[in-house]
């Protein structure tokens, strides 16, 4: 165990009253922050002593706290869920930062993505574009065969897993330079792709998720890796390039 | 066309300039004189590039290639820019980037800034220009009068040229660093095993042809000493 001392922090958060509004750093202090404690309790103590002193608290997205949902984020010292690897937001620790220290708390940036209230972002985007393919179409009633009932390869399975650990957080949007979408819809292609269910269908789901992506305004990737370093679910670019091989199939043929 | 669409043209016409800048690099490796008389090696080669008729097909080829890759970069950057209205406060990208990956729209553009210049001072010349002087070359009782473009290696006595040069082709490693896995990246040609190898190859091509050229003209600064 590390020594533990509590901290001081200052804060500088990004406060914007609505979409339409246009909105500014606003400096925060907090104390006897516990390291032990995480971002969004961090948070917390600030949001609790907001309301003490009958002001607005600051708006963020959270639910699991267990870093399986993804919905938490928030631009960290400028980095997508903070300084750590492979951590969501939700649990990152404040023994990551310093007695002292100032803090930048941003929203995710990219058009695709606007700010409805603070720290706050619409990413509806990425549900858009699962709903143009990320999915397989299996009745679900009737004779529906057991899915054990066809073999799979171990390693497919596994690699299907890993990329089905995705959870659509978008820090790879909000960490790109070119704010791409690349990495959380190659995934998405790929949980499918790797898999005998997902392959019926391979060819129209990776056109129109790739078409829908475009059509939310997020960038072109330029495989500059910012996305896999900052994923908190460490989804590989090993993804990209398998969606960039799926697509040229379905294009070809 | 879509993103991915852009991304394969870009790799596609990455690679083909890769291939021709190789080529580049051993015609100009023969005015070194390192296997045979430098001056004639080199005219020969000029002469071959000037008067093939399939070099002749290839010029449009690749010069529609540069067009491609550059326009393409350039509608790129602006469209990545569009997709990021508002600016972090905050940002630390060296946490997660390299610089050669970040900077492929300023390189690029330095190098073709340099290809202006290069167009200017060599290849309009070697085509279009003055006909240069010519020299006779006799091979077993043949006389060929070539062009002498070896003399266009003057230019490279003022050591402001040469400066100009070499930091262009540094610009140009700086590129490839980046350019050159990235290409594999996007055709698809990526994972876990490939990858590592194709990063360090293209580590090494990068610094093979900004370190080639660059040793050239030094070369032939140092030569034109006396
Ligand atoms: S790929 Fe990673 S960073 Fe992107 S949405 Fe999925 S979990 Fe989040
Ligand atoms: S709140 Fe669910 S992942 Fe952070």
């Amino acid at each position: 165990m590390s020594e533990k001392r509590d901290m001081d922090l200052t804060l500088k958060i990004w406060r914007q009253k609505d979409a339409k509004s246009a909105g500014k750093l606003e400096t925060f202090q907090v104390k006897n922050i516990s390291p032990d404690s995480s971002f969004l309790e961090m948070m917390d103590v600030l949001n609790e002593d907001l309301v003490a002193q009958n002001q607005e608290p600051v708006a963020f997205d959270h639910d699991c706290r267990e870093g399986i949902c993804g919905t938490c984020s928030l631009h960290i010292q400028g980095e997508a869920h903070g300084p750590d690897r492979a951590v969501t937001t939700c649990q990152l620790h404040m023994r990551k930062f310093k007695h002292g220290e100032t803090i930048h708390i941003e929203p995710w940036r990219a058009k695709a993505f606007p700010v409805i209230k603070d720290l706050i972002v619409d990413r509806s985007a990425f549900d858009r574009i699962q709903q143009a393919g990320g999915f397989v179409s299996i009745p679900t009633s009737g004779n529906t065969q057991d899915a054990n009932a066809i073999p799979i390869p171990k390693d497919d399975a596994d690699t299907a897993f890993d990329s089905a650990t995705c959870i659509g957080c978008g820090a790879c949007v909000a960490s790109c330079k070119n704010a791409s979408a690349m990495l959380f819809v190659a995934a998405k292609v790929s949980q499918f792709a790797l898999l005998p269910q997902g392959k019926v269908e391979a060819k129209r789901r990776v056109l129109h998720m790739v078409k829908q992506m475009d059509e939310e305004g997020f960038g072109n990737c330029t495989n500059t890796g910012a996305c896999e370093v900052e994923c908190p679910k460490e989804i590989s670019l090993e993804n990209i390039a398998r969606m960039n091989r799926e697509y040229l199939n379905a294009s070809i043929k | 066309m879509t993103s991915l669409a852009r991304k394969f043209v870009m790799a596609l016409s990455g690679l083909f300039l890769i291939t021709f800048i190789t080529i580049h690099l051993l015609i100009n490796s023969f005015s070194l004189g390192l296997w045979w008389d430098g001056e004639q090696l080199f005219n020969q080669g000029s002469h071959f590039m000037a008067t093939n008729p399939l070099i002749q097909i290839m010029q449009y080829i690749l010069a529609a290639g540069f067009i491609i890759h550059i326009a393409l970069g350039i509608i790129l950057t602006l469209k990545n820019k569009a997709a990021r209205p508002t600016k972090y406060a905050v940002n630390k990208p060296s946490a997660n980037s390299t610089m050669s990956s970040r900077s492929m729209i300023v390189t690029g553009l330095l190098v073709m800034a340099f290809i202006f210049l290069h167009m200017k001072d060599f290849f309009i010349k070697l085509k279009f220009g003055d006909p240069l002087p010519h020299v006779n070359y006799t091979h077993e009782g043949v006389v060929e009068s070539l062009q002498n473009d070896f003399s266009l290696l003057d230019l490279f006595a003022n050591p402001l040229y040469v400066a100009i040069y070499v930091l262009a082709f540094i610009a140009l490693g700086i590129h490839l660093n980046h350019g050159f896995q990235s290409a594999f990246q996007s055709l698809g040609a990526a994972d876990k095993k490939i990858t590592p190898t194709i990063k360090m190859a293209g580590k090494a091509f990068s610094i093979f042809i900004a370190v080639g050229f660059s040793a050239i003209a030094i070369f032939h600064y140092i030569n034109s000493l006396g």
